[in-house]
């Protein structure tokens, strides 16, 4: 089983390149760039949904989909996320138990810093999330760390992202590690692979599919994914981290199920938000 | 496959009531098609294709609607290869490969055929 999945993957990553436009510069580190395959999927959106304002994008399926669109916006008077925020600013302030706190794990006191996440760790060699380093301050600072998918962990965040709103994103591939731009590599193969037992890429949907309807769910566009997490969701009923939903998305391909906060998820995170360079953050969010 | 052989065995009762061998277990076969077709857990290639029968529930359109089957393929067989593999004719194609991965058995994979050629 394992064998032949395995080479399902390697016929599947072979036939990656001719997916036109978005993905130009193809999947190898002699021709990877990602400021043009960041420039290749915007031109794409803009070509297949002519008139979307590029800012737009931070709304996903509500920006190109009038229908779904005007029930968001009547859901959207009573933001479903403002109990969630408030709860995250008290937690987010909240002395540990030896007197210090999230403040003083991060830059500039955890105020107005989002837009940077994730980011490259080149001490580490790995890409860091927001979310992964709310637990590390909670572990260095002897406290439990916290479930990665919803609760007080997506709640933190949200506090910190709306205290970044409007900011535009600015993810960086330095170029002095290669490493940096093997990750994003990693993360932009993640995304157009076909896995699973249905043969689905996250590409299959959110590029190709994108505002095609599968049944009655509309998937959204994959520019501007991951401006707005943490984000409440109806069919959740509450709030859950960006690493949420990629579990779900994922499993949809009914693959075998990759956990939260995992290299693959991060490398995936790191792609998903180089794309969204310059558009602002937005978060918390709402969707049905 | 249970399902399959209760609609079966259903339609061989009903059978020896009534009407010729042949038109019976073809009937069954649709209906078990059908279920196939428009079930979840199952094909589901409503998801995708619509289809002009009234059971359609919020038919998706990732797909064609499978309307003039006969026209379109008048090989049932390559039919039938389209919806074991469609990556053999579309390497990116966003539809499963429904035999290829065992996502429905042999029989039902003949049992959607027969559904569908009807449109
Ligand atoms: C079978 C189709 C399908 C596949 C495959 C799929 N998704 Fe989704 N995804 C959806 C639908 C439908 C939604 C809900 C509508 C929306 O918000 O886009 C969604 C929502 C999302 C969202 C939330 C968007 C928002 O605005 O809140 C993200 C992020 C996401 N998907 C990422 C991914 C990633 C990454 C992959 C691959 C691992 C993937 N998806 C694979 C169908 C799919
Ligand atoms: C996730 C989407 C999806 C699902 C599920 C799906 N299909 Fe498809 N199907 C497509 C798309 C898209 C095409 C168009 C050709 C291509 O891109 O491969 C297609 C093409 C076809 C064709 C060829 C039509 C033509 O006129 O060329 C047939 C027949 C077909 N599908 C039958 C089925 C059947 C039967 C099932 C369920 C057992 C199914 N499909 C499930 C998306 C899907």
């Amino acid at each position: 089983m394992k064998t032949i999945k395995t080479c399902l993957l390697g016929a599947a990553l072979s036939l990656l390149s001719p997916l036109a436009s978005a993905a130009e510069t193809g999947f190898s580190l002699e021709t990877v760039d990602p400021e043009a395959d960041r420039l290749a999927l915007q031109a794409y959106y803009q070509k297949r949904f002519p008139g979307v304002p590029l800012e737009d994008y931070v709304n996903g399926i509500y920006a190109i989909d009038p229908d779904s669109r005007k029930q968001w916006d009547a859901l959207m008077e009573f933001p479903p996320y403002e109990f969630d925020l408030e709860e995250g600013e008290v937690l987010f302030n909240t002395p540990f138990a030896n007197g210090k706190g999230y403040a003083d794990c991060f830059e500039n006191g955890g105020i107005g810093i989002r837009q940077k996440y994730p980011y490259w760790n080149s001490e580490e060699g790995t890409v860091k999330t927001l979310e992964q380093e709310i637990n590390e301050c909670r572990v260095e600072n002897g406290e439990q760390p916290l479930k990665w998918k919803r609760g007080d962990i997506a709640k933190i965040s949200a506090y910190m992202a709306s205290t970044s709103r409007g900011k535009p994103f600015e993810i960086d591939i330095p170029e002095n590690d290669p490493r940096a731009l093997q990750a994003y590599l990693d993360g932009k193969r993640f995304f157009y692979t076909k896995r699973g037992q249905l043969n689905l890429s996250c590409a299959n949907c959110h590029l190709q599919g994108s505002r095609i309807y599968i049944r009655a769910d509309l998937p959204g566009p994959t520019l501007g994914h991951p401006t707005h997490f943490p984000v409440v969701r109806s069919k959740w009923g509450d709030i859950g981290t960006l690493h949420r939903r990629y579990e779900g998305c994922y499993r949809d391909t009914r693959s075998v199920p990759i956990p939260a906060q995992d290299e693959q998820f991060r490398k995936l995170e790191y792609f998903q938000t180089y794309m969204s360079n310059g558009l602002p953050v937005n978060g918390p969010g709402a969707r049905k | 496959m249970r399902r399959l052989t209760t609609a079966l065995s259903a339609a061989a009762v009903a059978l020896m009531l009534s009407g010729p061998v042949a038109a019976a277990s073809g009937d069954a076969l649709i209906e078990e098609g059908r279920a196939i077709y428009h079930d979840k857990t199952r094909g589901n290639c409503i998801s995708c294709h619509n289809i002009n029968d009234p059971v359609a529930n919020l038919p998706g359109n990732q797909g064609p609607m499978m309307v003039a089957m006969k026209q379109r393929f008048p090989d049932k067989r390559k039919l039938r290869a389209q919806i074991w593999d469609a990556t053999v004719a579309n390497p990116l194609s966003i539809m499963p490969p429904i035999g290829k991965h065992w996502i429905l058995s042999e029989d039902e994979i003949d049992a959607v055929v027969e559904y569908i050629y009807q449109y």
